[in-house]
């Protein structure tokens, strides 16, 4: 039998492209408190109707329904607006030192500020995460230093990692906060060997990794998955599918073909797909999955259904790929907003409220960044001495370093 | 003192390193209930448990990548690969993770893991279970790479491995595992019970990493080598019976530089060995480092002799690989010049 037809090659294209008036009417968005809640011990295979579904808790009217609303007190949501205003704040206040030559590089978090804020509210203090260069909100979260964050951003004379890495590329172990690399995806599973480690110590903690919708398409993801799935590492493999990788959409990293969140069926792993913008629901499906890893019942995989709101990073103009205005015609809205609207729906918060809160923390970002300029920005200096640079190499520095070094004359 | 063959050395040194530090773990395809396919590993699932040795996933990436991230915890893991040539899609890991986390996180986080692999040819092994890919991994700042030689030497250099602080490459010459290796592949095997190198102590000892040794002291010529062709050398020192000095490099990176350049001086010849192929390989550093260092000594080029710029080939093994009669030959035109 003979086939007629000529084989054709499939190239995925986004929806819309600059110039086109994006409409997202035809998105399949599950209503807020729909999606079960399966108990924290089901089978994995109880959350698999999950990974298709979006766990959602905030609706339209900012009020938190269903199974998987958190229950959090006003105060702990009031910190948690905190942390995400604070978050763009310092975002922003970074973006703009860019612009002004104090460093190289930035990337913000705008629009995923929920992730990292409301990610390490559920998690314990001293459990270990394994972040991309767009969670920055972790270390907010856990009230470290604005001034050492924005010392490593100047690769100045207080950078702890001594002007060896990329602006935005943070390393604190006394945060929890593994050191961030360039090469995507290694982190995912570095993560499960250290929550390998800690289940072999009989230790409590539990590691937290995050990766981009691109950067599933890496082996390691896949290595991740299997070894945290053999081994049931105590770990959360989350996904932050904000629908670009730099220009390229999800859809090249098969996101046409199924939800990322449905990786976790051919692992055996339980998986959930949940509304990134959604504090409440990303804080939900956080303690459940560390939960379930502190019970001893394993990894959880974990989608969160966002948007990058703005450039990839300093060096992308993203008007050049998608439509200006697709960010405010994204249908699950801004994070800060949402929880903000939620607070006032409860009657915990106000306008006034909100205004002052938004001023404060930018005095705070204003003064800590002055600090932080005190001890150099690129360029400028002061930076630490250059001869730091063959430290660290090796634990005991190597004769071949000691005579580089003294060739260096620094 | 027992004669132990490489493979029970390196074992002993395992057994040793578990039965000492509880965070040191043992994993890799195949190592935990069948002991790996050259048996290294024999034994110790049994002896450890399998929550301290076991099997893992064919992802060599996932093994070392998994590692690093214990060794950010606080562990001392051994992994196993398969074959050095396996450790290709591991690359990434090493170079990029493991070589410089310390670095990247200015020390506060380090990946102290040991990563064996066996590694050459001279077991009609094709080109996937022959090559040395050593030089790869002495070009990455932040790796340090150990080649043993004896049995004693693996035992000592894995110990030191296992505990050293930094990411450690430790390739094993498969060739030698079960005994030495004199270089004439026509003569039949003879175990590494007749061989002084083969008494190995039961209990602890370590052989500093960074530390060469001179293993046949002569005035004509320096042989520097390392891995099987230490034995190579030693073979053609007979042969040709040229007065060379034979240096086990035993660590490529951090090198001995002190050993290399005193014996060099003395000599004022240098021949160069090693059966990974030429273009970019250790023996480039090891002439380079040779003429930085002892130019107005030298009396003669530097000589190399590898294995041949090429796959390795299965059928034409010994065509490939280095011996003897290469080698000594390369002494004859080093001390001749
Ligand atoms: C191994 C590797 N390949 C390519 C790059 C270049 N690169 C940096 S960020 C990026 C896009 C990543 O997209 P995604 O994973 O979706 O994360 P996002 O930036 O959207 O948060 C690329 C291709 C890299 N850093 N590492």
């Amino acid at each position: 039998m003979k086939n007629e037809m000529p084989l054709a090659l499939h190239i995925p294209e986004p929806k819309f492209r600059p110039g086109d008036h994006p409409d997202f009417s035809d998105m399949r968005l599950p209503a807020a408190g729909a999606a079960p809640r399966p108990d924290t011990h089901a089978n994995a295979r109880d959350t698999h109707p999950l990974v298709y579904d979006l766990i959602r808790v905030l609706d339209e009217a900012g009020q938190a329904v269903g199974p998987w609303n958190p229950k959090l007190d006003p105060e702990t949501l009031k910190r948690g607006l905190r942390y995400m205003v604070l978050t763009r704040i310092y975002d922003d206040r970074m973006q703009r030192a860019q612009r002004q030559g104090k460093t190289s590089f930035y990337m913000t978090c705008t629009g995923e500020e929920a992730i990292g804020v409301a990610q390490a509210m559920a998690l314990d203090r001293a459990d270990m995460c394994f972040p991309t260069y767009r969670q920055q909100g972790l270390l907010i979260a856990r009230d470290w230093s604005l001034v050492d964050m924005m010392c490593q951003i100047y690769s100045n004379s207080r950078d702890r990692l001594k002007g060896r890495q990329l602006p935005v590329m943070y390393s604190s172990k006394e945060a929890g906060f593994f050191s961030i690399s360039g090469n995507l995806g290694t982190q995912f599973p570095q993560a499960v060997g250290w929550a390998m480690a800690s289940a072999y110590k009989g230790d409590h903690r539990i590691a937290a990794a995050w990766i981009g919708d691109g950067s599933t398409s890496e082996g390691d993801f896949h290595h991740a998955l299997t070894f945290a799935g053999v081994y049931r590492a105590p770990v959360i493999l989350n996904i932050v599918n904000n629908q670009w990788a730099i220009s390229s959409f999800q859809g090249f990293a098969g996101g046409e073909l199924t939800t990322f969140a449905a990786r976790a069926v051919g692992f055996g792993l339980p998986g959930l797909r949940v509304d990134g913008n959604d504090f409440l629901a990303v804080y939900a499906a956080t303690e459940w999955a560390a939960e379930r890893a502190r019970a001893n019942l394993g990894p959880t995989l974990i989608e969160l259904f966002t948007y990058r709101a703005s450039a990839h990073s300093t060096s992308d103009d993203p008007s050049r790929y998608r439509p200006a205005d697709e960010s405010k015609c994204w249908p699950l809205g801004d994070p800060v907003e949402r929880l903000r609207r939620h607070l006032t729906a409860l009657g915990a918060w106000t306008d006034a409220e909100h205004e002052a809160l938004v001023e404060e923390l930018t005095q705070s970002v204003r003064a800590a960044n002055k600090e932080a300029e005190s001890y150099g920005t690129l360029g400028t200096g002061p930076t630490v001495s250059a001869s730091t640079m063959f430290e660290d190499v090796f634990k005991e520095m190597p004769p071949h370093l000691r005579r580089q070094r003294q060739q260096t004359g620094v | 003192m027992p004669a132990m063959n490489m493979i029970q050395a390196l074992r002993s040194a395992m057994d040793i390193m578990l039965e000492r530090d509880p965070d040191v773990l043992v994993f890799g395809e195949d190592v935990g209930f069948f002991g790996g396919v050259f048996r290294c590993t024999e034994g110790l699932q049994q002896k450890y448990g399998k929550r301290r040795v076991f099997d893992s996933p064919i992802a060599e990436a996932g093994i070392v990548a998994t590692a690093v991230g214990m060794g950010a915890y606080g562990l001392r893991p051994v992994v196993e690969i398969q074959f050095a040539d396996y450790i290709y899609p591991a690359t990434d890991q090493l170079i990029s993770e493991a070589a410089r986390l310390r670095y990247r996180s200015a020390g506060d986080f380090t990946a102290p893991l040991t990563v064996r692999a066996p590694y050459g040819g001279g077991i009609f092994g094709g080109q996937t279970h022959s090559q040395s890919p050593e030089a790869i991994f002495t070009h990455v700042a932040g790796l340090k790479t150990v080649i043993p030689s004896t049995p004693y030497d693996a035992k000592g250099l894995l110990i030191a491995a296992i505990e050293d602080d930094d990411p450690v490459m430790f390739f094993e010459p498969k060739r030698i595992y079960n005994g030495p290796f004199d270089g004439h592949h026509e003569r039949p095997v003879t175990p590494w019970a007749k061989h002084p190198a083969s008494d190995v102590p039961d209990g602890y000892y370590t052989i500093p990493l960074g530390q060469a040794n001179v293993v046949r002291p002569g005035d004509a010529v320096t042989v520097l080598a390392y891995g099987t062709m230490v034995h190579v050398a030693l073979a053609a020192a007979e042969d040709s019976g040229v007065d060379a000095e034979v240096i086990d490099l035993r660590t490529l990176n951090p090198l001995d530089l002190d050993t290399i350049v005193d014996s060099v001086k003395k000599t004022g010849r240098c021949v160069v060995v090693h059966e990974a192929t030429r273009i970019g390989g250790f023996g480039g550093e090891l002439s380079a480092v040779v003429q930085e260092h002892c130019f107005y000594h030298l009396e003669a080029p530097v000589q190399r002799v590898t294995g041949w710029d090429t796959p390795y080939p299965h059928a034409f093994e010994w065509e490939y690989f280095p011996g003897p009669k290469r080698v000594a030959e390369a002494l004859r035109q080093a001390v001749e010049a």
